[in-house]
């Protein structure tokens, strides 16, 4: 008997174009081609009425301010149904008082989910873990975060890193670890050896050749 | 529908985008910043007052339909 061997989907991967698709929402259909131009959070969570799914929720909606000061739109995703998303978001609004401005898929056939890589059967046969995929304004990811069903996302560093993505876009820089708007960047190091010696006489904060830092 | 609720009438953002267009043929970026709404909602929007016959697109521009027309100005 010939054996049948079930095939891992490709995932996403950094820099490559995000997966494209068209999904019912909380505000209406959209595709992802309606995000050109905007910079992308796509997010899932793995149930609507669960308790650390909502601390996030309440927490997106209170960065989404930030988010779109920076260009960024934010749009969840779930295997619930558009009634569930729409019944939810009404009870975090008249609990908490927090308004989820942003739309939710409602995946209920997987097929973004499933593009996206975002059920990982170790963790549950039938949710979607806690993904993040940073989408830029050109539609290629620039980041992808999986958190566990058990761990609610860390909203400082989502912002951290778009302001970080965004950083290095606009001055062809990298950010050390732990860096904050503000602080020192990482000049990219040289690649001959001509320019690692000049290197060092460009006024920069250097431990080395290969690791060089500058104000902004 | 997000702009056209289910008994044929214009929801407030689709309301909000029949009026925007009333200036006259607007790509989806012009109506956003007329309308106040974001782009991503614009362009789904755009897509379903197409559908039900109330805009035109022409290349980039949207224009409002004769029957488009007469339901802007209604509003």
């Amino acid at each position: 008997m010939e054996e049948v061997k079930e095939q891992a989907p490709s995932l996403p991967r950094l820099g490559q174009a995000a997966p494209s698709f068209e999904a019912v929402t909380t505000h209406g259909v959209l595709k992802l081609d309606d995000y050109k131009g905007s910079w992308l959070i796509l997010f899932s969570h793995p149930a609507d009425f669960t308790p650390v799914c909502t601390t996030e929720f309440i927490a997106f909606a209170e960065i989404y301010p930030e988010l779109q000061k920076r260009g960024v739109e934010l749009l969840g995703l779930s295997v619930d149904s558009v009634s569930s998303h729409i019944a939810w978001a009404r009870n975090v609004e008249e609990k908490t008082k927090v308004k989820i401005p942003f739309p939710i898929i409602a995946d209920l056939n997987k097929e973004v989910s499933t593009a996206y890589g975002m059920v990982h059967p170790g963790q549950s046969k039938t949710e979607t873990v806690r993904c993040v995929f940073i989408i830029d304004d050109k539609q290629v990811i620039r980041t992808i975060l999986y958190y566990p069903l058990t761990t609610g996302r860390n909203m400082d560093e989502i912002l951290r890193i778009i302001d970080a993505l965004q950083t290095s876009d606009a001055n062809g820089v990298a950010t050390p670890a732990n860096w904050r708007p503000g602080d020192k960047v990482v000049v990219p190091p040289p690649n001959t050896q001509e320019m690692a010696e000049e290197r060092l006489k460009e006024g920069y904060e250097c431990v080395d050749w290969y690791l060089c830092r500058k104000k902004l | 529908m997000a702009c056209i609720s289910p008994d044929g009438k214009p929801t407030v953002s689709g309301g909000k985008m029949l009026v925007a267009l009333k200036a006259g043929p607007c790509s989806a970026e012009e109506i956003a910043k007329a309308s106040g709404l974001p782009v991503f909602r614009v362009r789904s929007g755009l897509r379903e007052l197409e559908q039900a016959g109330l805009t035109d697109a022409k290349g980039d521009k949207y224009e409002l339909s004769p029957k488009g027309k007469e339901l802007a100005d209604s509003l």
